[in-house]
């Protein structure tokens, strides 16, 4: 299996999951430099996160306008999985491959904390480590992350069990307090229409590992390598 | 460059006292500067000898002191002098570290005096060719109730956070306390450590005459022009009309700095490496210059910059944020070229190293400055400032029997004090898990990140007391290090070697030196005492606002090593069942306590005496333990005493303890004294005849406290305390604070 981690100028979390999949794949996946517009073969590519050209004008906004980009929507619309967490998740709204916009937090401030979430589909070659209901933690770290679509969009996303995540309490409940940034309805992460892109805030990369406090992370990174791995 | 001669004529005439005045130079500096060139220098000759000999550069007030402290150790790789101190930490890995103040910048403008104190400190670690694993600070505020404070804890703790969450580093640790001498001068240390190949150490002396002078990083632009001036003056009312002295930072481009030259280390073209800090391009020139024994001739015109018309003068004593000064081997500048080019950084080349000895600075094709350099930087003034000892502290009153408040209310209302309570609210403000290899995180004894790629760690920890430094500098200045010792020592840590950043008033009032002088012995016995040398640090005077000294702070950065991450501890108490003890002698001391201060409202007492044997013997002790995974959990007792430590192992783990009633003793100098040397651990009840009987054949005092479990802490028989109402006392003061708008 063939794995990229995209590599912008202020990218600050691609060595930490390059790590994180290595310890899935059994190897070190391929870092790509944002100027390269040709990408070789592909399973997976990853859009880490960071401060990508230092959050100016708009977190994600200068990145999404890198050549590279332009690459990772073709194989995105040829349906080759790519996840983006954090500023990754920013990235990829700027690039037009998710729906919605990440805000500044509600509570104006940057917010580095574990988090509880709750799978809302594991369908997902993403999410398939988990089952639907299931509680995992894992850290936020960010300025902007608040998520937000319109009603119309939100509703769209429900409809179609787009929502990957959404943060709860530590029994799975509901509440106000657990949502970290104000994100609508709770939302942590969003698939594209057809579940091959994923964009999410936490980071699983930072927990998937018992020496850092826990590992609920390891199994989306497992799950992606089983499935796409198997595949080929 | 040929052979010299002085060209430059007295065309500025001589300068007027208030011109020379202004750049914080005596009228007998300035005749020293005249004796040395044999003229009159002109303007950005002056503004050159000003900045080089400020105090903040030239430490011409601190020298003779700084120089008893102890430096070497077998593993001490580079001692003070350099950018940073280096240490080794086996497996061919060294670690590089240094604390700085950027006090007075921040006070102006917090956002942005925190954030590039930041940068500047990150900058001297990586400069030397480590990648940084992890930021701490030490942050005093003023009063809550002042008028400043909130808006100042807002800025600074955002601009840590802005600058550090940016470029990617984690922040794992430090202090945040309020006094009300602090209102009107803060106190912002920022401090990084960093991990290199040993054997691929950076160092700043320039060699090689005609090796291309190379600037990298941002352009130069017109900030922060004399800043290290500012920085060498007490504060008045006008200060804040110094904001365009503030620099303003760019992590993102730190970041792309920091990957380029990683980059370029890799390879063999660096000679040696500055980073542009406090004087920008004057100090990083001169310092290069002066350790090679060399000249430089630079080109002006050839310095990247921001606009139009700057001056020699500008361009010289900017300090632009997120430049760097390389020597670079003769033919390698095309190569060095390409990897700033990926990195869409500004290089370039602006001059040649020569045999002058001099420093000639040529501006739109004539002669800007000629500077000879050893003279400069080697008659810099050096003070033997007067001093006094320090006043005896006022006694500690008596506090009447049946006056003192119930332990449990005194806990809960130390427990909500500014300077106890739980510090949530300033880390979760910044990343601390990025790099993914924070094994302890903020809120334990030491921050603790693990060795990128092995199983060991680097323990961290800032500290000092100076509540204690001002009642007795030099038991102060011995705290600070021993409570940083005990602090590695407390994670299974085994202490290495500390970096100090010395706050004070100004050196010119005889008790603030006596304070200094009495700061500094306190910190080389203890350093001597403990193995634990002094390897980096930063000398911070003149913080006083109109005629208000602040409380001496020489803070205390330590660093140690774990050789098993697995074998860790932290304060949380995780298991029920479990036995407490206390290593280390309770004698009730309560001088210059937090009780005495925050309960019976007294500033008053010597602080707790520091005995370095019993220090160096319990602490060893506690190592032991932990290293034979004797103990399950480790806290050092420091502020608020007893009480307060095992509240915080409650806290920390969410189990519950019950405490035995003290014997001999009054319950509030039992509970609440602060006498040093002290752990806490825990253990099962299996593990407790193998540690008393350690503790027997080592001579260590131990008690046992108590146990562990349940939903409560009870002490000495009183009535429980919920960890829900512990938690809530805890955590309430600093985000109820914060979110009041006043």
């Amino acid at each position: 299996m063939k794995a990229a981690v995209i590599v912008f100028p202020g990218s600050n979390c691609d060595r930490d999951i390059q790590v994180a999949l290595a310890a899935s794949l059994g190897h070190r996946p391929q870092m790509i430099w944002h100027g390269e517009s040709k990408l070789p073969a592909l399973d997976l590519i990853v859009v880490p996160g960071g401060f990508s050209y230092g959050d100016y004008l708009r977190a994600g906004a200068v990145a999404a306008k890198s050549p590279v980009m332009a690459e990772v929507a073709a194989r995105a619309r040829a349906g080759v999985p790519v996840l983006g967490v954090c500023n990754g998740f920013q990235i990829l709204i700027e690039a037009g491959l998710l729906p919605g916009a990440l805000m500044r937090n509600a509570g104006l401030r940057f917010v580095c904390r574990e988090v509880y979430l709750r799978v809302e589909n594991a369908g997902s070659v993403f999410t398939q480590g988990y089952n639907v209901g299931d509680v995992i933690r894992l850290p936020v770290a960010h300025l902007d992350g608040n998520y937000f679509a319109d009603e119309g969009t939100l509703d769209a996303l429900e409809d179609a069990d787009r929502i990957a995540f959404r943060y709860c309490a530590a029994n799975g409940g509901a509440h106000a307090n657990n949502n970290p940034n104000g994100s609508a309805r709770a939302i942590a992460g969003v698939f594209n229409e057809g579940k091959t892109v994923l964009g999410m805030m936490p980071h699983p990369e930072r927990l998937a590992d018992d020496r850092l406090g826990g590992n609920d992370g390891r199994a989306l990174f497992d799950g992606l390598v089983g499935t796409l791995a198997g595949a080929q | 460059m040929t052979a010299h001669a002085p060209t430059i004529a007295s065309e500025e005439g001589a300068f007027t006292p208030e011109v020379i005045a202004s750049h914080g130079l005596s009228g007998t500096e300035y005749g020293r500067v005249l004796d040395i060139l044999g003229r009159t220098p002109n303007l950005t000759e002056l503004g050159i000898f000003s900045v080089m000999w400020s105090e903040h550069c030239s430490y011409k007030s601190s020298k003779k002191w700084l120089r008893t402290l102890p430096t070497e150790a077998p593993w001490v790789i580079c001692g003070p002098g350099e950018n940073a101190g280096v240490i080794d930490i086996g497996g061919g890995l060294a670690c590089i570290f240094k604390m700085e103040s950027h006090n007075h910048p921040s006070f102006i403008e917090p956002y942005q005096g925190a954030a590039t104190g930041v940068g500047g400190i990150l900058r001297d670690v990586f400069t030397m060719g480590a990648r940084p694993i992890a930021n701490l600070n030490a942050l005093r505020f003023g009063a809550p109730e002042h008028e400043k404070t909130r808006h100042l804890v807002s800025g600074v703790v955002a601009g840590i956070g802005g600058y550090g969450n940016c470029i990617g580093v984690p922040t794992l640790g430090g202090e945040c306390t309020f006094h009300s001498s602090f209102n009107g001068n803060i106190l912002v240390n920022a401090m990084t450590v960093g991990v290199a190949p040993a054997d691929r150490i950076f160092y700043s002396s320039a060699a090689g005459i005609g090796n291309p002078v190379v600037y990298v990083g941002s352009k130069t632009g017109r900030d922060g022009i004399h800043g290290a001036t500012m920085a060498s003056a007490e504060f008045s009312e006008d200060s804040e009309e110094k904001r365009p002295t503030v620099q303003v930072g760019d992590p993102f481009t730190e970041k792309l700095l920091l990957e380029a030259c990683l980059e370029l280390m890799a390879t063999d073209a660096i000679i040696a490496i500055q980073d542009m800090g406090a004087a920008g391009l004057t100090s990083s020139s001169f310092e290069m210059a002066s350790k090679g024994g060399v000249g430089i001739g630079l080109d002006l015109d050839l310095v990247p910059v921001r606009e139009d018309g700057m001056s020699a003068y500008e361009i010289m004593l900017s300090e632009s944020q997120e430049r760097m000064l390389m020597v670079l081997r003769e033919g390698a500048e095309d190569a060095a070229r390409s990897v700033f080019d990926k990195w869409e950084l500004d290089f370039a080349v602006i001059g040649r190293i020569t045999d002058t000895g001099h420093m000639v600075l040529t501006k739109d094709g004539t002669l800007a400055a000629d500077l000879p350099i050893a003279p400069l930087v080697d008659s810099a003034p050096e003070y033997d400032r007067p001093w006094s000892p320090p006043p005896a502290p006022a006694p500690v009153p008596a506090i009447e029997n049946g006056k003192a408040p119930s332990t449990n209310d005194a806990l809960l209302a130390l427990l909500a004090t500014p300077d106890a309570c739980g510090k949530r609210w300033v880390w979760e403000q910044y990343d601390h898990m990025v790099m993914a290899d924070t094994v302890q995180r903020p809120g334990g004894d030491a921050a603790v990140a693990r060795i990128h790629g092995t199983d060991r760690g680097l323990a961290m920890t800032t500290d000092c007391t100076p509540r204690y430094v001002a009642a007795d500098p030099r038991t102060g200045g011995r705290q600070a290090v021993a409570e940083a010792w005990r602090n590695l020592t407390a994670a299974g840590a085994r202490p290495l070697a500390v970096t100090d950043c010395l706050n004070f008033g100004s050196p010119e009032r005889a008790e603030v030196m006596g304070q200094f002088v009495g700061a500094v012995e306190g910190i080389g016995e203890a350093c001597r005492a403990l193995d634990f040398p002094v390897v980096s640090g930063n000398v911070s005077f003149y913080n006083e606002t109109q005629g208000r000294v602040i409380q001496p702070a020489p803070q205390i950065g330590g660093v140690g090593l774990i050789d098993d991450v697995g074998r860790m501890v932290t304060p949380a108490l995780k298991t029920d069942g479990e036995i407490l003890i206390l290593i280390g002698e309770t004698r009730g001391h309560l001088g210059a306590s937090l009780y005495l201060r925050e309960i019976v409202g007294a500033e008053a007492g010597a602080p707790p005496p520091v005995d370095l044997a019993a220090e160096r013997r319990n602490g060893d002790f506690v190592r032991g333990l932990i290293g034979g995974g004797l103990v399950t959990a480790c806290h050092d007792l420091s502020d608020g005493g007893l009480l307060i430590g095992v509240a915080e192992m409650v806290l920390a783990g969410d189990t519950g303890a019950t405490l035995e009633a003290p014997s001999a003793m009054a319950a509030h100098e039992y509970w609440f004294g602060e006498d040093q040397a002290r752990y806490v651990v825990s253990a099962s009840a299996s593990s407790q005849a193998a540690i008393l009987e350690r503790g027997e054949a080592g001579g260590v005092p131990l008690t046992i406290l108590g146990t562990t479990g349940g939903d409560a802490l009870t002490a000495g028989g009183g009535p429980p305390i919920s960890i829900e109402d512990l938690r809530a006392a805890f955590e309430r003061w600093l985000p109820g604070y914060m979110d009041d708008e006043g």
